[in-house]
């Protein structure tokens, strides 16, 4: 009983101590944008990686999300003779959770995993140290640019996964379910509003951007630098990324839809 | 250096559809584009009670939505709702008898106002005021005095 | 004993240093001095901490005890910015070369110029030509990291280590899992780029003939201390067991074969118990 709470005092202490450390490591992260600025090549090269490499997963798990809301969406507003507000409830969904939090998953499964081994690699291959000595700063040099490009991509996969399952929404609505295809644009537009749906979401957005980044990046720079230790880092950043994503969506709702 | 050119086509192409999807919710799948502040004109209308009406429900007239709800707010003199209508100025010849009711848009639709022209050869200018309403029907009130009617008629 | 060296040529000096890690002592108070101009090995059993003694001059580990003084400057006391400069006159050889994998041998030699001169791009060319024409390797600027081999990879690693033209290198286990000729290129390497561009060479090795080949002076560790120093012959020469150990390649000696454990037939009789 007593071995049991001095593991459990022991875990915690080392879970603080990991937090801290990631506050720091974040703190550099941050700092370090201000030298990525004047060199965009760096930037562009990550939101390659990062942003494009993701496109395709994120566009196509949209589509479908999309399509499985139309149909469900109808057979559920049917019961109730309100096929005309499918076009609502599909956007809704989309633009206020399912854009942003699936396509975070996803981005953390695709990008994030991909981020912490390779940082984690280069760190087992003493690349960060071979830059440190070279008087090059790895964070500023490695991390910041990778954490300014999910920063920037992570709204644009939302938007582009929103969109394509609002048409895919339609597709399966209008298309194939026969609601009437105007009807599902107006109440839509009359429905959502700017500020408190697609505004919101963006938010969202970056901030799930922002925490998916920094676990990623996090994790691998302090990867226990043998094959092990980073594969078990890249676990790490999916199953963290998740849980704070999902936890982060529940009181960022709260917060932002608690008045309606 | 070839590849770079590829990969900052490709950098490009992702951003361009980013922000295209971003304009997308924005105008296609909001209501951003319906009104904005500058080409449309305020009047204001006195309610007994405006039942569900909220900031940003629609006015319409006729069916077609000219424009929306501004605010709404209470007079502690008159006990009344006043609510502020903002009309897109491109609809600049409402005549000043124009009545205005909160009406329900189907059985468990949103609240709207709804403008229903009248004979005056003047017409509504912006702050000016809407002297005719009728105020939103209150679905338990309705029922209520349907139930009481029909108990009366059976006596 | 060479003592004739003063301090004032000394280009790193190593007081009284101690380092551990958890519980194992790696450094116990030990003081070496590197003299200008010359290769200076340290030597010792794997494990016993020479790479961390390179981490400890280059300020990327700090000292429990004890001061390491490179050209004047005190690298622990150093602000950031002033230990990077000294940094950028500090090449060091990685024992796995640390290659950046997603950049070709040119762009990887190019790197430190890139990062710290506004050179212009055909500059940096010739200067990075240069430095490959140095180490025999102008010939495979395309390549990528993945297709060298070792003894390449490592090569390359010295061009970039030379590239800002810094004032020593400091090489981690240069010569560790290569084929004979390999071992070859690189000590007849390292011995020139030494003597033609004045650097002051600071090697770790265990590998004895290459070293004491090109070694001005040799310092041999063990367990922490300083077993034995001096010139090459004089090493050779040492009385002290472990040095002669060492140097020779005996398998038993002052150092022992066997990891510390409790009486081997006790260990085989005691059951019962998984440990």
């Amino acid at each position: 009983m007593i071995e049991l709470l001095q593991q459990l005092g022991k875990n915690t202490r080392t879970g603080f101590t990991k937090l801290g450390r990631g506050t720091f490591f974040l703190l550099q992260t941050i700092a370090g944008i201000l030298s990525v600025l004047p060199r965009p090549r760096l930037l562009l090269n990550q939101m390659y990686s990062v942003g494009v490499l993701s496109f395709l997963i994120i566009t196509i798990s949209g589509l479908f999300v999309g399509m499985v809301l139309g149909l469900q969406g109808y057979y559920i507003l049917s019961d109730f003779g309100a096929e005309e507000t499918l076009g609502v409830m599909v956007a809704a969904s989309l633009v206020r959770e399912l854009g942003p939090v699936v396509s975070a998953l996803l981005f953390a499964g695709r990008a994030g995993s991909a981020l912490t081994a390779e940082i984690g690699l280069m760190k087992a291959t003493e690349q960060l140290s071979g830059m440190e000595m070279m008087a090059v700063d790895p964070i500023k040099r490695i991390i910041s640019p990778r954490f300014l490009a999910g920063l920037l991509s992570m709204p644009l996969l939302a938007a582009l996964f929103s969109a394509v399952g609002i048409i895919g929404g339609q597709m399966v609505g209008s298309g194939m379910l026969g609601v009437d295809e105007g009807a599902y644009w107006s109440q839509m537009q009359a429905n959502l509003d700017f500020q408190d749906d697609i505004v919101n979401g963006v938010i969202k957005s970056i901030v799930f951007g922002f925490v998916a980044s920094w676990i990623a990046l996090f994790e691998g720079y302090d990867a226990i630098p043998t094959s092990e230790g980073v594969s078990r880092a890249t676990t790490r950043t999916v199953v963290n990324s998740a849980f704070s994503i999902l936890g982060l969506d529940f009181i960022l709702t709260a917060l932002m839809f608690g008045d309606n | 250096m070839q590849h770079t050119n590829t990969q900052d086509t490709l950098v490009g192409l992702f951003v361009a559809s980013g922000i295209a999807g971003l304009f997308f919710l924005a105008l296609q799948v909001s209501n951003l584009s319906s009104f904005t502040e500058h080409d449309s004109y305020t009047v204001t209308a006195r309610f007994e009670n405006s039942g569900g009406l909220k900031v940003k429900s629609p006015v319409s007239s006729a069916g077609v939505k000219i424009g929306q709800v501004s605010s709404i707010t209470f007079d502690p003199k008159t006990y009344e709702s006043v609510v502020k209508l903002s009309i897109d100025k491109q609809y600049n010849t409402l005549p000043d008898d124009t009545t205005a009711s909160v009406f329900t848009a189907g059985l468990l639709g949103e609240q709207y106002v709804n403008l229903e022209a009248g004979g005056s050869e003047e017409y509504l200018k912006d702050g000016g005021k809407i002297e005719i309403t009728q105020s939103a029907i209150i679905l338990e009130k309705a029922i209520g005095q349907f139930l009481f009617k029909s108990a009366e008629e059976k006596k | 004993m060479d003592n004739s060296v003063s301090p004032q040529n000394n280009l790193v000096s190593v007081q009284n240093l101690s380092f551990s890690r958890g519980n194992k002592k790696i450094f116990d108070d030990i003081s070496l001095e590197f003299e200008r101009g010359k290769i200076t090995a340290i030597m010792g059993p794997s494990g016993t901490g020479k790479t961390t003694l390179l981490k400890l001059i280059g300020g990327q580990l700090f000292p429990e005890q004890g001061t390491i003084i490179v050209d004047g400057n005190n690298v622990h006391r150093l602000r950031r910015s002033e230990l990077y400069d000294l940094r950028k006159r500090m090449g060091m050889l990685f024992q796995s070369g640390a290659l950046l994998t997603d950049m070709s041998v040119f762009d990887n030699v190019a790197f430190p110029l890139r990062e710290h001169t506004h050179l212009p791009e055909s500059m940096i060319r010739t200067l990075v030509l240069m430095k490959l024409q140095a180490v025999g390797l102008r010939g495979a600027r395309n390549l990528m990291p993945n297709e060298l081999s070792g003894g390449m990879a490592r090569r390359i690693a010295l061009a970039r280590a030379i590239a800002l033209d810094p004032m020593m290198i400091m090489y981690d286990e240069p010569f560790t899992g290569q084929d004979p000729i390999s071992k070859g290129a690189l000590v007849h390497l390292i011995k020139s780029l030494n003597t033609i561009l004045g650097l002051t060479s600071i090697m770790v090795s265990h590998d004895v003939q290459e070293t004491a080949a090109i070694a001005d002076y040799i310092y041999v560790i063990s367990e922490g201390k300083i077993v034995g120093q001096g010139t090459p012959k004089e090493i050779e020469q040492s009385d002290s067991d472990w040095v002669q150990q060492f140097m020779t390649g005996a398998a038993d000696g002052p150092a022992h074969f066997h990891y510390p454990a409790k009486d081997y037939v006790d260990d085989l009789l005691s059951t019962g118990r998984r440990y």
